[in-house]
Order: C-alpha cells, then structure tokens, then sequence
C-alpha cells in the first residue's frame, strides 16, 4: 500500500515538473511581450508591472502583421484544401487499379519519393521555380500540394483497402460515373482520413519556414514565421517588441489548438501510427 | 480512362517539381557549375574533395551527435511521461493538451524564444546561482551551443512521442496488468517485461521519427546560432542551404546533398530493420 503511495507521489511529482517545463517558455512570451523596457531592466522574470499593449501596436506595424497573416493563411488554406481534394483523388485511381501495372508502379514512385530529403532537390529547385516565374504564393501552394503526394498517398491507399467496394459496384450498375462515385460515395466516407491529412497538412504548411524562405522572393510574399526572420534584425535591442511579434505570430495557432485539441491531437497520432 | 485522367495532373506536377530537381540535382553533383554559367564534367571530384571537407565534416559531426542524442533523451522522457500520463490521475486530457502543445509551434519561433532565454535569463540564473557554465550564453560557446539546440529540438519533440507513446499504452488490455500484479511483479519488472514489448512497434516510430526528424534539423539553427559560434552548430542541412545558395558553391553542396541523401536513405532502412526484427524478437 504504501508502494502504492510513493509510485503516485513521483508520477504526480514528474508531471508538475514536466508542466512547468513545458509552460515556462510560453510564460516568458507572454510577460515579456506584455513588458516596457523599464520593467525588463528591474527582472527579466517577474510579472510585468504594468500591461504594455504598444508592443503589440509597433510590432503590427513594423512586420506588417495583418499581411503576413493575410499571407499564411491563404497559403495554408487553398494548399489544405487542394491537399484533400487531388491527394485522395490520385490515391483513389491507384488504390482501385493496383491491378493494372502503371498505377501498381505509381504507387512505389510516390511512396519511394519518401525517402528523399528535401536538401537534395532544394538547390535545382529555386532556379526551376524562379525561371517558371512561380517564386510567388500560387507557386508555393502547388508546391505544397505536390509534396503532399508521398506520404498522403500512402495514407489514403491503406484507408481506401479497407473500405468495401459493394457500395461503388452498386452505383455504378445504377449508371454513376467514375466521378460521381469518387466524390458523391467514396470522397464523404474518407471523412476520418481526410481529417488526419487536412491536420497535419495545416500543421506542415502553417509552421514551415524552410519553403518559404526559399521560395517567396518578395518581402510582402513572407508568411508568418518568415516575416519573424525578415525582421529578427530590426528587433535585436528592443526584445519586448520581438516578444510581442513572436506571440502574435504563434497567437492564431494556439487559439486554434484551444478549440480543437482533441481533433488535432487524434489527427497527428493518427497519421504516425500509420506510418 | 478516367481513372488515368485523375493521376496524370498529379505525374506530370509531381515530375516536374520533385523527381526533375532531383535528377538534376544528382546530374550537376558530377559537374563544376557554381550556379550560372558555363560546366563542365568533372566526374567524381566534387565527392572525393566532400569527403575531404573539414567544414562538411565537421557538419556531419554535429548533426550525428545532434541527432543522437536529441533521440535518446526525447525517447527517455516521454516514455516515462507517457506512463505517468496513463496511470489513473485526473485532469488527464487537459494535461494530454498541454503536453502536446510545444508540438504545434513553429520551430523557428520557438527558436527565438528559446535564444533569448539562453542569453538573458540562463546566465542571470546561473550568475546568482554561482553554476560557472551557465553564467555565460551556452550559445555562444563552441563546446556547448550544441547541447542548447538539443534541449530545444527536445522541448518540441517530447511533445509528439508522449502522445504516441500514451496512444501505445492505451492499447494494452488491463488484465494483463491484474495478472502480472498476482504473479508478484513489482512495476519495474512490469514495465520491462510487459509493458514495453508491447509498445514496440510504437517504440519503432517515435525512434524512426525523432532521429530522421532530428537529422534534418535547419530551423532552430537559423533561430538560435546560424551555425556558430564558428561551425560549431553548422548541420548538413544547414551547409547545403548556406554554401548552396550564398557561396557559389551549386554542384559542389549538390554532391553533399547527394552523400547526406544516401545516408539518410541507409539510416531509414537500417533501423527499421533492427526495430522490426526486434519487435518480432519480443
């Protein structure tokens, strides 16, 4: 009994540290963004005495906050939503047609793809693009949607198997098309898939850095992490307002993350454990 | 038809912004272009003069201790939190939430955060402390700027294999618990013969992800030390963008590439290899 006891106390122990670890950083943001520059020379760590809201104001103005959002999230959204659409559509031909050797051999051309890291087509990549003029936010998505391709097809494949195809002979003896069966019968009932590829695709894009730096030439193409890059320089003395820039910047995901935790949460575990 | 008008869109896109930069990528590893201009074949030199690279060598020092480690303390801590996670406390999904939060921030923001902690508050603490290496930046000393870009790599990933670790246990069926416990087996004896085999096949994952994810590490290098001080914390991947794109350097990182590409490739394979062989062992 008193094993018991003690077991408890430590798992309970651990997980308050790991908490406090965990949250420490994000406290740091926060008292940080919301201090003057008079408090941060009194303690780096207490509470700020005062709420200074004007970081927030001069970091708006200096990143150009509301742009670079603007930015992010039609990047993220038509790449997610194009992700969903052409991903489970290509997935849907190989997956009814393994039989046939060109999808057979598309199948392990995609998921082969997986293997290579981006650093090795990184460099011939940004003259391909640049020279097709696509070194703007419409080449960024196509981008994002082509590289979905590897690991989403392998999701949707495995998902498609395990669906039985009683239902798409029945519509198509009633005379429905092949299109019509894919998104009047198959595309609803990928709901639970298309959920994990719609997460980690909003994930990947929101917080990916390395494309957009590479790709996005115009400064007023940046997203959100690239602008906290672009600017790094012009915050170096003043870090109240760094800190005010970084939580706006984290702030829309984290809000997200509030609302749909579970979701998002099952939807990563999801697309690993399939892995 | 029709099932091949879905896929053609997707080949030709596909083609042409993956597998052409690739097999250009690997076509001027074996020429001398810089970027622009005139080339020519110059077989395997580029290959022969990476491998004698100090500076190449040195980035894949870095990202093998890197990586190395960054896996093994993020596999400790999040085993040993997945547990605790799914032993009977309350408030376990809010928890569940909160730990997985690191994981949905940007890497470069956290970065940020991150380097300011480690210049302006670590050496407060460590100063009035009297704890001599922490009094100073860590990120600013050669022998330690690596192990600040550990603990951050860390902080975010511990985040994801909790999760995937805590799904693993969820799996397992209670009784087997109840049996153990009548048999006598205190917890140890039944993490290590029960509990972990059966998660294995999770153990697989999160050790394949972490140290492949880990391997590619670019953006908290960019956030916290842009390689140094020096070439301390230059990785490969860094190297490739850095020398790549700014050095003139095209076809000589393309040949890097190509190395950090095959490496990549065996390390995959290999441990999935051991991993799998493994989990049928137990």
């Amino acid at each position: 009994m008193k094993k018991i006891k003690i077991n408890k106390v430590l798992t309970v122990i651990m997980i308050i540290l790991a908490g406090i670890f965990i949250l420490f950083p994000l406290y740091i943001l926060v008292s940080t963004a919301l201090k003057s520059p008079e408090d941060m020379m009194k303690s780096t760590l207490a509470l700020p005495t005062t709420f200074r809201f004007d970081n927030f104001t001069e970091a708006i103005k200096l990143t150009n906050f509301f742009q670079a959002f603007r930015n992010s999230l039609v990047i993220t959204s038509i790449s997610v939503l194009f992700i969903i659409l052409s991903n489970s559509m290509v997935a849907y031909a190989i997956a009814r047609n393994r039989d046939k050797k060109y999808f057979n051999m598309l199948y392990y051309y995609f998921l082969s793809a997986m293997f290579v890291p981006f650093q090795i087509i990184m460099l011939p990549l940004v003259q391909q693009v640049s020279s097709l003029h696509l070194d703007n936010i419409p080449g960024i998505i196509v981008l994002y949607i082509v590289y979905g391709l590897p690991f989403n097809i392998f999701l949707y494949v495995g998902y498609l198997k395990s669906l039985p195809s009683s239902l798409e002979e029945a519509a198509t003896l009633d005379g429905a098309s092949i299109w019509q069966v894919f998104f009047q019968i198959i595309f609803p009932l990928l709901k639970p898939i298309n959920a994990t590829v719609g997460i980690l695709a909003f994930l990947g894009c929101w917080n990916d850095f390395m494309l957009p730096l590479i790709i996005l030439s115009k400064p007023e193409l940046s997203t959100l992490p690239l602008v906290q890059y672009v600017f790094q320089g012009q915050f170096s003395t003043n870090y109240n307002l760094a800190f005010a820039s970084y939580m706006l910047a984290l702030a829309p995901i984290i809000i997200v993350y509030v609302f749909a935790q579970r979701f998002i949460i099952s939807g990563v575990t999801n697309g690993a454990i399939k892995q | 038809m029709i099932f091949y008008m879905m896929t053609i869109p997707a080949v030709i896109l596909f083609f042409t912004f993956h597998t052409l930069p690739l097999i250009k990528g690997i076509f001027y590893s074996f020429t001398d272009w810089n970027g622009y201009g005139d080339w020519k074949f110059i077989g395997f030199k580029n290959f022969i003069n990476v491998f004698q690279d100090d500076n190449i060598k040195n980035a894949y020092g870095f990202t093998f201790k890197f990586a190395i480690l960054t896996t093994i303390i993020v596999n400790v801590i999040s085993l040993a939190l997945a547990v605790a996670l799914n032993s009977s406390i309350k408030f376990k999904n809010t928890l569940r939430a909160i730990f997985f939060l690191p994981n949905i921030l940007g890497v470069l923001i956290v970065g940020y955060i991150f380097n300011y902690v480690f210049a302006h508050l670590l050496p407060q603490v460590g100063a009035s402390l009297n704890i001599d290496f922490l009094s100073s930046n860590i990120l600013g000393n050669p022998e330690l700027a690596w192990l600040g870009i550990v603990f951050v790599a860390s902080w975010q990933s511990i985040a994801f294999n909790t999760i995937i670790y805590l799904s693993g246990l969820q799996t397992i069926d209670q009784d087997i618990y109840e049996a153990s416990d009548i048999d006598g087996a205190n917890k140890w004896q039944t993490f290590i013969k029960i509990t972990f085999p059966l998660i294995a096949p999770f153990f697989t994952i999160n050790m394949v992800l972490s140290m492949k994810g880990a391997l590619m590490v670019f953006d908290q290098i960019i956030a916290m030390t842009g390689g140094g001080p020096g070439n301390a914390t230059q990785s490969i991947s860094y190297v490739i963008y850095h020398f790549g794109f700014s050095g003139g350097n095209f076809a000589y990182q393309s040949a890097n590439a190509v190395i950090y590409f095959i490496v990549i490739v065996s390390i995959s394979l290999f441990q999935m290899r051991v991993l799998a062989k493994r989990e049928v062992d137990l």
